[in-house]
């Protein structure tokens, strides 16, 4: 989620190098700078491999690929695949499952964790504050087999310990990987593992307010609450936007192989979504479907694109904050 | 100067919030270790609420005597340090390189780099130069694509834009020190906690993960112990009752086996990430603070 902020933000905003220090990019310019181009050559070779191969593949999804011919050997067939997509009685419930799969994320994990690095903020007891903090980063280390591991045999119908507790309270036993309540379940499970360290951007934006600015509020006044409001908000606002449109643009990419992992036959209506429906007509069918598998793939990368910039014209027209 | 009595009970209630909070996050993971080293029966009866309850390492003796999981963890420590020998030396040589202000198209690479963060081609494709490759079925379906974070690359970048001066490199030039020269004897000395950072990073990504290796990856022998760790719960998850066919009892006697260890296994799989990311934590607020900079 947070992780694109930094390059994109970085590296639009920068200003051009000083001119001192510059080589021209003449021939002699870039010959002087061949050892440059030397260490950049395997990280180059890579990115076009692993990042631009797959882009070049992408073509498949307006082709009949087929193996035999290869890529570049298979018929054009335009749009077909998008549209037979468009057109499949799937559609309609899988891009429902994915948009409030993520709408849902988004209301619940966008705001909490900026409360939690308010709250945190707030604590002078500085051991403490390391405390908490090292302890709600941990969730974000492991990994999502063991997460969903955790989620199946803790909240399992059958011997885990979360129904056992509800029983005891009295309650029902709860399935929280049926259709009724797998959203919840996979939220608030990616609450428990992201939400400390989600904190980590504002707190770092947090700490560069000056001490004597909350002092002086102090002086004149403020409670926590009102120096909140006017000191803190204020300060980690245009991280608050940049991490929003970056949201706004992943709002069709929920977590795939979370999603993955907690789905089973019986949940399939509720917790299919775009990701997972094109691995599965790509891998799972009798058939193997790439040129659809594709552009099903292409489809929410173009959206998400569409979305991103949507949200940063937006940001720009309303806040004056914007990535690009 | 005091606190009023109203800040006072602003700070009361989030410490109180926040020490609900760590210990909602803690109990899973206290309660998957203590279950890991419980008897089987005290689990099933629902006796374990927090310490273990018969004490014992049964669970661990398992492992270390069912030959797939060695192997699944010896893949592990393979994929781990291969991701971050591999990964960590993409990162610093393109985060350097990108770092030099002088490096002509510099911008123009930079954008050659970051292109693909935004339109992704997704799993299909990627598979496709996977083949392609040759790479299904070898570690290098698992270390390969991935090697390298754009992010991770940006964060080095400009590490390197901060504690390399202009000036040192100006001085090395003076006596004569070509480019690589410079990356090998003054740069690199200089980055040994990024190197660091890097490292971990690369390590834990590979450590926890499984995907590849279950789209890559069909022999079991080259199986990471994360992919061995899904199998294990997936087949602990079915009924073996609702089986028919010829194997049942084989069925069963595999899901008790899964049903002792899986907690043990579990913090296996957990454990070496929770050990060192301690370590870096304070580069991980570094790395969040260089981001938000302009």
């Amino acid at each position: 989620m947070t992780t694109t902020s930094g390059p994109a933000r970085s590296e639009l905003s920068q200003p051009l190098s000083p001119a001192r220090m510059r080589r021209k990019a003449s021939w002699a310019g870039i010959r002087r700078s061949w050892q440059l181009y030397l260490l950049l050559l395997p990280p180059f070779a890579y990115a076009v491999t692993f990042l631009y191969g797959p882009l070049f593949g992408l073509q498949i999804a307006f082709k009949d690929f087929s193996v035999v011919r290869g890529i570049l050997g298979s018929p054009w067939v335009g749009f077909d695949h998008v549209v037979r997509f468009l057109q499949s009685y799937e559609f309609w419930n899988v891009l429902k499952n994915t948009v409030l799969l993520s709408a849902y994320e988004l209301l619940a994990l966008f705001p909490l964790p900026i409360v939690l690095a308010l709250m945190l903020n707030t604590v002078r007891w500085r051991r403490y504050r390391k405390a908490v903090q090292l302890i709600t980063y941990a969730p974000h280390f492991i990994s999502t087999v063991v997460v969903v591991g955790i989620i199946i045999m803790l909240f399992s119908t059958t011997g885990g310990v979360v129904n056992d507790l509800i029983e005891l309270a009295g309650g029902q036993r709860i399935d929280f990987l049926a259709t009724g309540t797998w959203r919840h379940t996979y939220v608030w499970s990616g609450a428990w593992q992201t939400l400390g360290f989600s904190a980590i951007i504002y707190l770092a934006a947090l700490s560069s307010v000056d001490p004597e600015l909350y002092e002086a509020a102090r002086v004149d006044g403020a409670g926590v609450l009102r120096r909140i409001w006017y000191i803190d908000i204020p300060t980690i606002m245009p991280v608050m936007v940049t991490l929003l449109i970056l949201n706004m643009g992943s709002v069709l990419s929920v977590g795939f192989e979370k999603v993955l992992l907690m789905q089973n036959p019986l949940n399939l209506s509720v917790s299919e979504v775009i990701d997972t429906y094109a691995y599965r007509v790509a891998f799972m069918s009798s058939i193997p479907q790439f040129s659809y598998a594709s552009a099903v793939g292409l489809f929410k990368s173009v959206i998400g694109l569409g979305m991103l910039l949507l949200a940063n014209w937006l940001a720009r027209r309303v806040a004056k904050e914007s990535l690009f | 100067m005091k606190e009023t009595a109203g800040d006072r009970a602003v700070h009361t209630v989030t410490i109180a919030i926040l020490a609900f909070f760590s210990l909602s996050v803690a109990y899973p993971l206290i309660y998957v270790l203590s279950s890991s080293f419980s008897s089987a029966d005290a689990i099933n009866s629902g006796a374990v609420r927090l310490l273990p309850v018969d004490a014992n390492v049964d669970a661990y003796q398992t492992i270390l005597d069912s030959s797939f999981l060695m192997v699944g963890l010896r893949n592990s420590i393979l994929y781990a340090v291969g991701g971050a020998l591999l990964g960590t030396a993409l990162t610093l040589l393109a985060g350097y390189a990108l770092s030099r202000a002088d490096l002509p198209f510099r911008r123009f690479l930079t954008f050659f780099f970051l292109i693909p963060t935004l339109l992704t081609a997704g799993i299909i494709p990627t598979y496709m130069v996977v083949r392609q490759l040759g790479l299904l079925d070898t570690p290098w379906a698992v270390i390969l694509p991935g090697a390298m974070s754009v992010f991770n690359m940006i964060i080095t970048r400009t590490f390197y834009q901060i504690t390399v001066p202009r000036e040192l490199l100006e001085a090395a030039r003076m006596d004569g020190a070509n480019d690589l020269q410079f990356f090998v004897r003054m740069a690199l000395p200089l980055s040994k906690s990024i190197i660091a950072v890097n490292m971990l990073f690369y390590g834990i990504a590979q450590w926890n993960g499984w995907f590849n290796a279950f789209l890559y990856l069909s022999d079991p022998a080259l199986h990471p112990l994360q992919l061995v760790l899904r199998e294990i719960l997936a087949q602990s998850s079915v009924d073996p009752s609702q089986l028919g066919g010829g194997d049942v009892t084989e069925i069963i006697r595999r899901k008790e086996l899964f049903d002792r260890l899986k907690y043990a296994v579990i913090v296996v799989a957990m454990i070496p990430p929770l050990l060192v990311y301690p370590l870096v934590q304070r580069h991980f607020v570094k790395g969040a603070l260089i981001g938000s900079l302009k």
